[in-house]
């Protein structure tokens, strides 16, 4: 059982970076009904979503967050010894985006980076590494950058994933400190890799002519083979089945009762669905932040991104707080940790 | 587990189409109503009511409400 339990690591300070441009779910009329868009605007929660240039990837946003980071906290480069990228949407099929990254933002030769190529859990697990590295006597600073242009992969003939999914990048620094407890808990089920995919452009089904070619499936959206697609039913039922077990779970092995937690932020996949389990696990929907309405699902960086829009300058009780992220893989995973200390920077603009 | 109140409960997920409309042999995908959306809110509301996590599958294969009441009853 993935369950990591730490002392004295945490989060010294989140920043993040959207693109400027902003798509509004109502102006979605070209191939959406009226209706169509009510019920994204309502029951999903997304109004608007930020989307990326075409010459901007998800790195070139985590690398404006990153330089805001080190610059609003006075932090010295050469105290980081470890670059963590998490992303689906790298740079390059290879090499590994997070090298370029450590060159780019000037960082010694001597950091270890990598890349982690997980989704909407990949915030949780991308912190569980990091503070597996910076537990370590050789290890002083992590810093963990996740982002995402989900943009670039949903085809914009898709009515489920099109009002769906935006774009930012984030930063996040981990180190040794007074942070009090932390714990983790990871898990994955292999067997739903199907329900959210891209099929070809791996080696598995390597790209052809027919990738590109547009299909359309019974509910009338149109995609191709290198596009994103999800099965929203089985997604629900993923979600309904194992987050709010894991969240119940881990404050058991935390020693903690739900009337305890400060705040619960969830990956931002989709309000009906977050908003389920909070109603589900009977807690307070007061105490659980939402930038979904504004920024829409940016997939693995949706938790930070949220900690910076909607903490910097509101629920000041933070002391126990789970992040729970869940999608594709599957994967999912929480952590319960404390954000007190944590210093979040103002949100800036690509 | 009762199929006159599964059918209200059914029934309570739609905005726009009125109760009275439903049966068990109400075929629930041809209404005007029927959306990819009303499909999580059923899922939602036997989560719910009858503590059942429906899969994808077990939705798809579902036509009329009585077909998905058995699926629902056979869980629990």
């Amino acid at each position: 059982m993935a369950i990591l339990h730490y002392d004295n690591i945490g989060i010294k300070a989140i920043a993040a970076c959207v693109p400027p441009e902003i798509e509004y779910n109502k102006d979605l009329g070209h191939f959406m009904t009226e209706e169509e868009i009510q019920k994204a605007i309502q029951n999903i929660g997304i109004e608007e979503r930020r989307i990326a240039a075409k010459e901007v990837c998800s790195s070139d946003l985590c690398f404006k967050a990153a330089e805001k980071l080190l610059s609003d906290n006075d932090i010295d480069k050469s105290t980081i010894d470890a670059l963590i990228f998490v992303s689906q949407t790298a740079d390059y099929h290879q090499p590994a985006t997070a090298p370029l990254l450590q060159h780019r933002l000037g960082l010694s030769k001597n950091t270890l980076a990598f890349d982690i190529n997980l989704a909407c859990s990949g915030y949780v697990y991308g912190l569980s590494t990091a503070y597996a590295y910076a537990f370590q006597q050789g290890i002083n600073r992590v810093l963990l950058l996740v982002g995402e242009t989900m943009s670039k992969i949903v085809s914009r003939r898709d009515k489920v994933n099109t009002p769906l999914f935006g774009d930012a990048g984030t930063a996040t620094l981990i180190e040794k400190g007074a942070f009090g407890k932390s714990v983790f808990s990871l898990h994955s089920d292999g067997s739903g890799s199907e329900v959210m995919m891209i099929p070809d452009g791996g080696f598995r089904n390597p790209t052809t002519n027919e990738s590109l070619v547009d299909e359309m499936d019974a509910n009338g959206d149109v995609r191709n083979r290198l596009q994103f697609r999800m099965d929203g039913m089985a997604v629900f039922n993923f979600g309904m089945s194992e987050e709010p077990r894991d969240i119940k779970n881990l404050l058991a092995e935390a020693g903690l009762d739900l009337s305890q937690l400060d705040l619960l932020i969830y990956h931002q996949a989709n309000k009906f669905m977050t908003d389920f389990f909070t109603k589900w696990l009977k807690f307070d929907k007061a105490k659980t932040p939402y930038s979904i309405r504004k920024f829409g699902n940016t997939s693995s960086a949706s938790i930070p991104l949220t900690i910076v829009t909607e903490l910097k300058n509101a629920y000041p009780e933070r002391k126990n707080v789970i992040l729970s992220g869940f999608g594709a893989g599957l994967s999912w995973g929480s952590v319960l940790l404390d954000l007190t200390s944590c210093r979040i920077s103002e949100l800036i603009e690509y | 587990m009762d199929i006159q109140d599964f059918i209200k409960n059914f029934a309570d997920q739609f905005d726009d189409t009125d109760a009275s409309v439903f049966t068990a042999e109400t075929r629930f995908r041809d209404l005007e109503e029927w959306s990819s959306f009303l499909a999580l809110a059923i899922m939602a509301m036997v989560k719910s009511e009858y503590d059942v996590a429906l899969s994808a599958q077990e939705m798809r294969d579902a036509e009329t409400v009585q077909d998905l009441f058995d699926t629902v009853k056979s869980h629990i």
